[in-house]
């Protein structure tokens, strides 16, 4: 008979390998295909990245002579890409700002602390950092916030935003799946109308627009406008990823919290949201990756986010030439952050996951 | 009842909170003087005109005129908000009064001026249109360029300008258009196209800074477009216009006579009438346009004369003064009206 074929090794790297990348003759092709584009493609990266790239502070001329990489123009630029143009003096400001901000941040990844101590302690935060920024007490000099710009801008027009946001599209969502046709229909007015046009329309209204319509000499606060556009947009999109997870709710839910005597409020907050949120969680956190990425467009209208100091920066004649440098520093700032949430999300999935299986 | 009143309160005072600035309709200089800053509308970043350098400070040719503006209305040049605009955002937030003045590379034309609600208060830089080649393409002139390959920026007149020109010259061209200015240049430099063309203040400078060899490249020596650049004003507000214009006036005729700002404490006891004007010392130039009469003064103080302003921002952008830029006595157009 034929000869005893041993069973394939189920454990070591040879058999992950296996499992894994040589599973068929068409993952291995594929395999193949990528280690051989790998391998094309890192050594030149790397010369490019690493090896032949002129790092810490070094003039403009000596960059062009390198092959590589500029890294010099990240070390002569990195405040202004980070800061805009806060005061250079005062820039310790933002980035204490920054700490803060992160530092809520991490505290609310940890789901034990989530309540309304929480949420107090972000309004306190959110005071504080506002408080920071612009100054004008305690020998603190005054910034108008048309100073503020890079990485905070980014983040407190994205935190700010998502906070604004949240709870209105609660709202929104509940309203839409109201039995009351005037709330209805508003509801659905608004969802359906900011839905149907992209964010850069809204900002582009009420950057260029809006003043149209105030008298002469009257302005409202630029960041403040793109901050409300910004708001609106997201709550809209919120607002379905939250009806999406109320529908998932069965309908036996309401009715015995209607059979226990609970009022709608109270069965909404206590019975149906709870769950209805936890089903939502990855569409909506996927919705807070997005409006990360999309604060960049209120570069558009002149607010100097990160993406416009980033561009101003290359705007030096000096400089510009290494402007990939600059695409590639913010680009790695971008991926952190946004990584860091769509890792998140993973996380809290299955936390849910485990408590929640059907 | 009480409810009702405290949120009526509460919606107004937060109105209030919201809406800044006062309700002067038209009275600019009231509302600068009140407020103690001139708003002032630049370029999110042009190199030599207005740029944020490593620090976040502004600099440029552009920012400077409106320092010198602060200077002579309120005294300090530091008391200017710089409130950068892209280029599709300028003339609104100019007409809906949330700039005191736009000092942003914004080319002065029969549409803009007639038709924006808005007035060009004079020229700071007279720029123009031009191409440059390599030189080993050979090429003497733009009449040459038929069928070439142009990269050129989009979104600007710059294409528009180059469309005419090929087309009143009976000539094809392939556009290569892109966004950014940084990408038009590497696009060029690495031979995507054989002809690169924007404003010839852009081309120095892309010569000077960018070019892996200056000397491999060429410019042309057509000029096809007129771009001349300067400070905008609300329309209906004269009194404002005048006072714009007649800083761009006085900062050159300063250069015509050789105010500069390191000699302008001791140029008061100058005994040229026309000095004295200037300066104050003589005359009330200043009282006549609703402002101290050290205004002129205070804005050489504070930036220097028009050939100051140049030297220290377009210099070193690469772009020496020639042609029309040069005052009118050495054959330029920078020709100061009597200050008298």
């Amino acid at each position: 008979m034929a000869a005893v074929v041993p069973a394939p090794p189920r454990l070591g790297a040879v058999a992950w390998l296996r499992a894994n990348l040589f599973s068929g003759w068409f993952n291995t092709i594929l395999t193949l295909l990528a280690l051989f584009l790998l391998v094309r493609a890192l050594p030149p990266l790397f010369d490019w990245g690493v090896a032949h790239a002129v790092w810490g502070a070094a003039d403009p001329d000596v960059c062009k002579e390198a092959s590589g990489a500029c890294w010099a123009m990240i070390h002569e630029k990195y405040r202004l890409i980070l800061f805009g143009r806060y005061p250079y003096a005062e820039q310790w400001r933002p980035l204490l700002g920054l700490v803060l901000l992160v530092g809520m941040i991490g505290v609310s990844c940890n789901r034990n602390a989530w309540g309304l101590r929480l949420a107090e302690a972000w309004v306190a935060a959110l005071a504080g950092w506002l408080a920071l920024m612009w100054g004008g007490f305690a020998g603190l000099t005054f910034v108008p916030n048309n100073l503020w710009g890079g990485l905070p801008l980014t983040l407190i027009l994205t935190v700010i935003g998502l906070a604004v946001a949240f709870p209105l599209s609660i709202f929104l969502a509940l309203g839409r799946r109201s039995r009351m046709p005037v709330i209805r229909i508003l509801c659905r007015v608004y969802i359906e109308l900011i839905r149907g046009v992209p964010l850069i329309s809204l900002l582009f209204m009420a950057s260029f627009m809006l003043p149209l319509f105030l008298p002469t000499g009257v302005s409202i606060d630029e960041v403040l406008r793109a901050q409300v556009a910004i708001i609106l947009f997201s709550a809209a999109y919120l607002a379905e990823a939250v009806r999406g997870g109320l529908q998932a709710i069965p309908k036996g839910q309401h009715e015995a919290a209607h059979a226990l005597g609970l009022s709608y409020w109270q069965a909404q907050r206590k019975i149906i949201l709870p769950q209805a949120i936890t089903v939502a969680i990855p569409s909506i956190v996927n919705i807070f990756i997005g409006l990360f990425k999309d604060t960049s467009l209120v570069a558009i209208v002149s607010l100097t986010d990160l993406l416009l100091a980033m561009r101003q920066a290359i705007a030096d004649p000096q400089w510009r030439r290494f402007f990939v440098e600059g695409y590639v520093f913010i680009a790695l700032i971008y991926f952190v952050v946004c990584f860091f949430m769509s890792k998140y999300s993973q996380y809290l999935e299955t936390q849910f996951r485990s408590g929640q299986q059907r | 009842m009480r409810n009702k009143t405290l949120y009526a309160r509460l919606f107004i005072a937060f109105t209030v909170a919201v809406l800044t600035g006062s309700a002067h309709a038209g009275k600019t200089l009231d509302a600068v003087l009140a407020r103690g800053d001139v708003r002032c509308g630049v370029s999110t970043g042009v190199a030599g005109f207005a740029i944020a350098d490593s620090a976040g400070n502004w600099t440029g040719l552009d920012t400077d005129f409106c320092r010198g503006l602060a200077a002579a209305v309120l005294g300090d040049a530091a008391k200017v908000t710089f409130v950068p605009l892209s280029a599709q955002q300028r003339f609104t937030a100019l007409q809906s009064g949330e700039v005191d003045l736009l000092s942003r590379n914004t080319t002065w034309t029969l549409t803009r001026d007639a038709s924006l609600g808005l007035m060009f208060a004079g020229v700071t830089f007279y720029d123009g249109q031009g191409f440059m080649v390599p030189g080993d393409l050979g090429v003497q002139s733009a009449t040459e360029l038929d069928g070439a390959e142009v990269c050129v920026q989009t979104g600007t007149t710059t294409e528009l300008n180059l469309a005419d020109y090929f087309r009143a010259n009976n000539m094809n061209f392939k556009p290569v258009v892109f966004e950014n200015l940084e990408e038009s240049i590497s696009a060029f430099f690495n031979g995507r196209c054989q002809v690169y063309t924007t404003d010839r203040s852009g081309l120095a400078a892309i010569l000077a800074v960018d070019a892996p060899n200056p000397d491999d490249y060429v410019i042309l020596p057509e000029t096809i477009s007129k771009e001349p650049l300067g400070p905008v004003v609300r329309r209906g507000d004269d009194d404002w216009f005048t006072i714009v214009k007649w800083l761009v006036y006085a900062l050159i005729e300063a250069e015509e006579k050789g105010v500069t700002q390191a000699n302008v404490a001791s140029m008061m006891d100058s005994q040229d009438p026309v000095v004295k004007r200037l300066l104050g010392v003589s005359g009330d130039m200043g009282t006549k346009l609703g402002l101290g009469n050290s205004w002129a003064v205070q804005a050489i103080q504070a930036v220097g004369n028009y050939g100051e302003v140049y030297d220290r921002n377009v210099l070193p952008i690469g772009l020496a003064r020639t042609g029309s830029n040069r005052l009118w006595t050495q054959g330029g157009l920078m020709y100061a009206m009597p200050l008298r």
